[in-house]
């Protein structure tokens, strides 16, 4: 049977805490980068509670990724777009789910392609854990400790909704 | 599929791409989908994604080029690609190598992927069906036979501009008989629902069959640029041209030069394209090519994206077996 999160209790939960992120940081303008597709809606909600002024910057991976000549182009995803410099700025990354960091680290790559933020802080929905590299998250919605047979899935962008699915 | 087309591998998928003919609707969008999203990586501070590292591209130009061998070479850097530029009339050819040998030396080398530009027809299609089958061919130009990059390139810029092609009216001006610009340009824009392609040019310079490619023929440039909405100028070709097939240069701007005046027959918010290298004076005014209705210069931009567009989508083949998930 699968199950499912309030999405709307979680990202309360991680709006505080970026709140209180931000004040430890002493960081009062951040920018906010959603990754596409699902990491765009989780930072367009955390982008209005937060908010933030400065418009949403979103990100299309899909060409820094380690894996493209096991899967290939993705032409359907849209295109990154960062409409402000990232130049000695304050970023907050959002993601939907954190699985095994590889989505984050092409995501950095990227970003530093623009430019040399002063920080990147990263938040995220979920963590699945399976990590296989160095890389976690500053604010998490909810912490799990799923099985490879585990997938956890978020729809959206009306209404949001997280199911977690067992393969029988 | 029943007509294997030698452009697909085993599986269907893009591996060669030679000519835009016999390629559907779908590969040409998906082209030009990707190249969207390749337009802003040269906007970035970095122009540069780690795509294809660690490819080896060799650009083997058998025919002088200076825009399309600087964008294919820059789109391949811009993929992290490695590129190398082969200069034909200085290479083992002038020695006496075949071509054949040529291609097995440079597959030594663990190439991945041949652009061919050559003035013999067919030049790429020739090199596609010899090669090591991990090797993909792109074709850069082949005499008067097709020039698919550009085709493309010409499709993206319109589209940017005109984003519904299945309302437009295309007109294609000049040397239509020796372009291989033009042949390219109408199967793919035939291909793309473009519902009315018209070529526009002397009789001379129109080749018979053209009227077998569904396109409306027209010898008077007056006439044929009537409510179009885009306008692309060919550059008169004079080291293609045999025979006395025009009066003079000076007679065919007169006729069929582009001047604002004769733009102005086409719809007010018409674009103006030419492929380059342009002849001012000679089918196009400066006043026109330098005016606020030409995207002469957009286009050479585009071709960078379109041009990473097509080389990631034939490289980033998954290999047999690996389904992508």
């Amino acid at each position: 049977m699968p199950d499912s999160r309030d999405v709307n209790q979680l990202l309360g939960q991680m709006a505080t805490d970026l709140r209180s992120l931000l004040a430890t940081r002493s960081v009062s303008t951040p920018l906010m980068i959603g990754i596409h597709t699902g990491g765009v809606w989780i930072a367009q909600a955390l982008h209005t509670a937060l908010g933030l002024t400065e418009p949403l910057g979103t990100l299309n991976i899909s060409f820094y990724r380690d894996d493209f000549t096991r899967i290939g182009m993705h032409p359907q995803v849209e295109p990154s777009n960062l409409p402000f410099e990232v130049e000695d700025r304050h970023i907050i990354l959002v993601d939907d789910v954190l699985h095994t960091g590889r989505t984050i680290r092409a995501a950095l790559n990227e970003i530093f392609d623009y430019g040399r933020p002063a920080s990147v802080m990263l938040a995220t929905l979920i963590d699945r854990g399976g990590k296989e590299l160095p890389i976690c998250a500053d604010v998490v919605g909810e912490k799990m400790a799923l099985s490879t047979r585990q997938h956890v899935k978020l729809t959206g962008p009306k209404p949001l909704q997280l199911t977690i699915k067992s393969e029988p | 599929m029943m007509n294997r087309n030698l452009q697909f591998d085993a599986e269907g998928r893009l591996r060669h791409f030679i000519d835009i003919e016999g390629l559907s609707r779908l590969v040409l969008t998906e082209i030009l989908d990707i190249a969207e999203n390749f337009a802003t990586v040269g906007t970035q501070q970095v122009k540069k994604v780690p795509l294809l590292r660690g490819k080896t591209i060799v650009n083997l130009f058998f025919e002088p080029s200076t825009r399309t061998r600087t964008t294919f070479e820059l789109a391949a850097k811009r993929l992290s690609a490695d590129v190398q530029n082969i200069n034909i009339s200085t290479s083992s050819t002038s020695k006496g190598e075949s071509l054949l040998d040529m291609l097995r030396n440079l597959e030594a080398m663990q190439c991945d992927m041949f652009i061919v530009r050559h003035n013999q027809s067919g030049a790429a299609h020739f090199i596609a069906e010899h090669v090591a089958p991990h090797i993909s061919v792109i074709n850069a130009g082949d005499g008067w036979h097709a020039h698919p990059t550009q085709a493309m390139l010409d499709a993206f810029t319109i589209r940017r501009h005109k984003p519904d092609l299945t309302d437009l009216r295309v007109a294609i001006v000049g040397d239509i008989k020796h372009s291989r610009v033009a042949r390219s340009e109408i199967h793919a824009l035939n291909t793309l629902g473009v519902p009315e392609v018209r070529v526009i040019g002397p009789q001379t310079l129109i080749p018979p069959e053209a009227a077998n490619l569904g396109v409306h023929i027209y010898h008077s440039l007056e006439q044929g640029l009537q409510d179009v909405d885009v306008v692309i100028m060919l550059r008169l070709q004079r080291e293609r041209m045999e025979g006395a097939l025009l009066p003079s240069e000076h007679e065919y701007f007169t006729r069929y030069g582009l001047t604002e005046s004769k733009l102005a027959l086409a719809k007010p918010d018409a674009i103006v394209m030419h492929p380059g290298p342009i002849n001012r004076g000679v089918e196009i005014d400066s006043a026109v090519a330098d005016g606020p209705q030409s995207v002469i210069l957009e286009q050479v931009t585009n071709g960078i994206a379109v041009r990473m567009a097509v080389m990631s989508l034939v490289l980033g083949r998954a290999p047999q077996g690996e389904d992508g998930s």
